[in-house]
């Protein structure tokens, strides 16, 4: 396999000594592979080490009315069977550690389960062997409950409600159930325009499938820690999420990881590690909890399913005017990633292509299905892949070469992309010319001239005024109030020109090393009143999360609103929010951040840090 | 319960283990003989990341009951190396960026192994029906198939590009 | 929890109580996943259960007898086809006659060419039984099969094609083994047996029926190629649908037929 660069494109963007990259090199690990020597988590041996092995619902929605685990205890080698009243801190949101959602998952579920496969309840016992038989001996009275498999029946008024904390169906993008995207008035430009085209594209849950299946080995350690070999790709989130969940300082966790048998982004989810942390605490023993390939298939997170529709408004001549886009991203029955999911994908339409009137809706759905999480560009993908088939519709319909239409209407450096940012470094026009080449592909002349950096206009460069509506405001929807799932009507105008908030960073840590609250996102009452100065930062947009709340409109109605008080400093914007339509939008509107019910007895208890980091190293 | 005792050559050193009569030989090698290169990735014969050749013939160890491996002769990639010198497959596959996170490695190696021990000159698709039943999630195989076909010639003394 | 019971005469076996082990390439996955559904294991070492032998025109292949030793055989090379197509080499060094005959949908290859070679199932009680007999009852048959027993066709007599989504190896979409006798592309007479089509390997006797007589091209297959569908009884898997495979299987009839593979 060989690597071709093209060092003639763009040859004075960069410094070009390069002296590693383009050159073969071996990985540092290698030797260890290749011997069979690689010490990934489950080949750390312990003596006496235990299994814990999960009970899973046969369902995918359902009332536990009884669980009589009698018969399971006595069986030979059981150490411990472990219920959901043993988990000290019972229910998470993965993203609670960045203050992103509200905690909505148990990791042993004592009422209701939502999805097939999630855990009840676990045993403990001295072989895998033994573990299973006893799981297999636990009796439980299940109230069979209707379900809702697909998103767009969940979001009908009468859909089962699948998951409490979002009894609609929807996540929160406060105000609204679903993530907007405005720019321009896409419904005007369709009546100007030639051609319309209309398609729906959809993708299935892809699992990540690791030849490793997720896992994680727990066991007392010296000076009352718990060491934890995991195989994590996410080793300090699995560390604070086990904090959080067992309500124990993370200075009493030592986790090990870093050596992954492939993730993709199905080892960031934090539950195998949790569980083997409690069986040891529980037990006093070394405990492995393993998924194996079936559970690795069911009840591992997936990329989740999308659903798009898009709808382009296209002149005779191949130029889109306008698109409108719908989506749906299937979480399952619990969050764990999807809303950021749909965050994401909000900051990528309408893909690469300069289209002056763009609306977007994209909804973050619960369905009883296996909740979703990171893969490989999770939220980009699968809408990628429905606009670039999409953009084949289009050049059939215009009677146009669909490469030839890419180049027409793709990003040239300086155009405005709906989220209101300056599309930079901009390379598909080169990419499609590269391509055909390599196809054999015949591009006209005008189109093998075409270059990303030439091309943009002041048009194109510019904010166009905008069209608002209020539609689809959190609650409406189930009640009937809210008609249609695609963007509708522009009721307000957005003047041209106006920006978004301006995207600064925020620190992890301050200088002194203390973790910056308003970015960790707990809110703590202590730590509002406490005498940290308030970060030195303008609004505390928890940046990686939130490519697109910046730039939605709403957003750049409120063009950084000045903190009135540190109290607001601490609480992180929830990424909608920031959709607030002018007339709406008082700050107050805003979707409250992360609150734990009860402060936590154990744990990092200090002003301006978090209860479940100890990343404090001086004080 | 009572614990069977399995005797059998292990990479050439005579081994001998207290296993529970049910468990598979993957975790027979794995917890209580100690070699630690096969992997569990499935424990049901669809991933390939437990083989280990038993006799010289490519076996799935998770589906091997331990007890049935008395007096067998089993290799691993554990015992690959001679020594501090790599196998020309070890060579081959760390040359060739044919293993990234590692795990399908050693079932890979193995299966490479009994391919190249009756079949010195394999043709590429006889490489990628030797490893049919091994699943790569990281390298898209390629690299595999390349490396095994490079440590063949590696052997051969032929020199490829 | 499983113990394991070892048994050196086969002929000990058919009193014994508990699941064989053949390869346990389906067993052993069992074990391992509900391992209180498998208390007890009988492991037979008589080397007569592994053993391929020949008397006159009859073969007995030992129902431990593994794909690897089928492919190996100059006796059998009509059958390393279809040993051949079962799972990868290691599953192929481990897998057995055996275990395949009672392999659930969708997998019984192996058991497909059985099927249109009329084998004889023996039981280690010394009962024999047809195949097709055989299949019919396996959900219910209780014992230790000992061996199978073949008539070797003529040359080329035995055609086998396995149609799969994944290359060079995945388990059946469907299979099909067909034995014709005949002369050149002349049908005397046909047998048709297709895997991954129902709950066990199954004949098409309509595809027989129809086949008894033709001649081997496209306008005299084509009756039984449409008419093989209406013994068949497909389910939705995860691999195809049920309406696929009846779609496709008479597509995939003709090919084997006509040799278009
Ligand atoms: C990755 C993978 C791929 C596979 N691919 C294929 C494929 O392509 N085609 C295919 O047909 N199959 C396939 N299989 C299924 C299986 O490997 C084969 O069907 C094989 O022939 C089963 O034989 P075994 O000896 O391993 O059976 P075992 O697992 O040992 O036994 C299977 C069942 O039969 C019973 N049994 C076995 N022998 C006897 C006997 N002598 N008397 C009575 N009962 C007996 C056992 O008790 C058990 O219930 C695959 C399996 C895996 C894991
Ligand atoms: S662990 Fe043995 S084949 Fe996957
Ligand atoms: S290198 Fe990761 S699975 Fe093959």
């Amino acid at each position: 396999m060989s690597i071709e660069f093209r060092k003639d494109l763009f040859a004075d963007e960069r410094d070009d000594n390069l002296n590693e990259i383009g050159k073969p090199k071996q990985r540092q690990d290698i030797g260890g592979h290749v011997r069979g020597r690689t010490a990934y988590y489950d080949d750390h041996l312990f003596d006496g080490l235990l299994h814990m092995r999960c009970l899973r619902s046969p369902h995918h929605h359902a009332r536990i009315r009884s669980v009589d685990s009698g018969a399971a205890e006595r069986m030979p080698g059981v150490r411990r069977v472990v219920h959901p009243s043993d988990v000290p801190n019972n229910l998470n949101t993965l993203l609670s550690l960045i203050g992103f959602g509200k905690d909505d998952e148990q990791l042993l579920s004592d009422q209701v389960v939502r999805y097939m496969g999630e855990p009840i309840l676990a045993i403990i016992a001295d072989t895998e062997a033994q573990a299973r038989a006893a799981c297999a001996a636990v009796r439980v009275d299940w109230e069979v409950l209707p379900h809702v498999l697909d998103v767009e029946e969940a979001i009908a008024p009468a859909a089962p409600s699948v998951n409490p904390a979002y009894a609609n169906n929807t996540f929160d993008y406060g105000p609204y159930d679903h993530v907007k995207l405005r720019f321009g008035d896409a419904q005007a430009a369709f009546a100007q325009a030639d051609h319309i085209v209309e398609a729906e594209y959809e993708m299935s849950p892809i699992e990540q499938a690791p030849i490793e299946t997720c896992g994680a080995i727990a066991a007392p350690e010296t000076a009352d820690r718990f060491v934890c070999h995991t195989g994590t790709q996410a080793l300090f989130f699995s560390l604070g999420t086990a904090a959080k969940l067992l309500n124990i300082a993370s200075s009493r966790l030592h986790f090990i990881g870093g050596t992954v048998g492939g993730g993709f982004g199905g080892k960031v989810d934090s539950i195998t590690e949790p569980m083997a942390v409690l069986g040891a605490i529980l037990t006093g023993k070394p405990v492995k909890f393993q998924w194996d390939r079936e559970e690795e298939m069911q009840v591992g997170a997936p990329r989740g399913a999308e659903r798009w529709r898009i709808k382009d408004g296209v002149m005779a001549d191949g130029t889109i005017i306008a698109r409108e886009l719908t989506g749906f991203f299937d979480a399952g029955a619990y969050t764990r990633l999807s809303s950021y999911a749909g965050t994401k994908c909000t900051g990528h339409l309408p893909g690469p292509y300069s289209i002056p009137n763009v609306a977007a809706n994209t909804f973050c759905v619960y369905t009883n299905r296996t909740p979703a999480t990171a893969m490989r560009g999770f939220g980009i993908t699968g809408v990628d892949f429905a606009i670039e088939c999409h953009m084949d519709r289009v050049a059939e319909v215009a009677g146009i070469d669909p490469i030839s239409l890419r180049i027409k209407n793709a990003y040239r450096d300086g155009d405005m992309k709906a989220h209101r940012r300056v599309a930079k470094n901009c390379a598909l026009v080169e990419s499609c010319q590269v391509a055909a080449g390599k196809a054999g592909w015949i591009l006209g002349t005008e189109d093998m001239a075409a270059s990303s950096m030439a091309g943009s206009t002041p048009e194109r460069a510019s904010i166009p005024q905008t069209a608002l509506d209020e539609d689809g405001k959190i609650n409406e929807r189930r009640a009937g109030r809210t008609a249609t799932t695609s963007p509708v009507k522009g009721t307000k105008q957005l003047p041209a020109g106006t920006h978004g908030r301006s995207h600064v960073a925020v620190p992890v840590q301050r200088p002194d090393m203390q973790i910056a609250p308003e970015r960790v996102g707990h809110d703590d009452p202590a730590a509002r009143g406490a005498a940290h100065a308030p970060a030195p930062v303008a609004p505390p947009v928890a940046a990686p999360l939130q490519p697109a709340a910046a730039a939605l409109p709403a957003a750049a109605a409120t063009p950084t609103p000045p903190r009135a008080q540190p109290a607001a400093a601490s609480q992180p914007t929830p990424p909608a929010s920031a959709a607030t339509p002018p007339a709406a939008q008082a700050p107050q509107l805003q979707a409250k951040p992360y609150k734990p019910d009860e402060p936590f007895q154990r744990g990092v208890n200090r002003p301006g840090a978090s209860r479940f980091l100890s990343g404090a190293r001086r004080r | 319960m009572p614990k069977t005792p399995v005797t059998f050559t292990l990479n050439g050193a005579e081994t001998g283990i207290f296993v529970d009569p049910g468990l598979n030989l993957l975790e027979a090698l794995r917890r209580e003989a100690g070699d630690l290169s096969p992997k569990f990735g499935c424990g049901q014969g669809t991933c390939g990341a437990c083989t280990i050749l038993i006799n010289g013939e490519p076996h799935l160890s998770c589906l091997t009951l331990a007890v049935a491996a008395q007096d067998a002769d089993i290799s691993t990639t554990g015992g690959l190396a001679p020594g501090a010198d790599l196998h020309p497959l070890q060579q081959a596959f760390a040359d060739g960026f044919a293993a990234q996170c590692g795990f399908c490695t050693s079932g890979m190696l193995m299966a490479a192994k009994a391919l190249l021990d009756r079949n010195p000159r394999p043709t590429r698709d006889e490489v990628v029906e030797a490893i049919s039943g091994n699943l790569c999630r990281c390298t898209g195989y390629d690299p595999i198939v390349d490396a095994i076909l490079d440590a063949a010639a590696r052997v051969q003394g032929r020199v490829t590009a | 929890m499983t113990e394991v019971q070892t048994i050196e005469q086969l002929g000990a076996a058919a009193q014994a109580q508990g699941h064989v082990l053949g390869g346990g390439t389906l067993l052993m996955r069992q074990v391992n996943y509900t391992p209180h559904q498998v208390p007890n294991i009988l492991r037979i070492t008589d080397p007569a259960f592994r053993q391929i032998t020949r008397a006159g025109r009859q073969i007995s292949i030992g129902a431990g007898v593994s794909m690897a030793q089928i492919i190996a055989s100059s006796d059998l090379d009509f059958l390393a086809p279809a040993a051949r197509a079962i799972g990868g080499p290691a599953i192929r060094s481990m897998a057995t006659v055996g275990g395949n005959l009672f392999a659930p949908h969708p997998y019984g290859d192996f058991a497909v060419a059985l099927l249109a070679l009329g084998a004889q199932v023996q039981w280690a009680d010394g009962r024999t039984e047809d195949i097709e007999a055989f299949l019919a009852s396996r959900e219910t048959s209780k014992g230790v099969v000992a061996a199978v027993l073949i008539e070797p066709p003529q040359m080329d007599a035995l055609r086998f094609g396995k149609v799969t989504r994944t290359k060079p190896k995945g388990v059946s979409v469907m299979s099909i083994a067909v034995l014709i006798t005949g002369v050149g592309r002349s049908v005397q007479q046909a047998r048709v047996a297709f895997g991954a089509m129902g709950p066990a390997p199954m004949r098409s006797k309509a595809a027989e029926h129809a086949l008894a007589g033709a001649t081997l091209d496209a306008t005299g297959v084509a009756a039984a190629c449409a008419a093989c569908v209406s013994d068949l009884a497909p389910v939705n898997d995860a691999l195809a649908s049920a309406w696929y495979r009846r779609e496709v299987a008479p597509i995939h009839l003709r090919r084997l037929l006509l040799g278009e593979n």
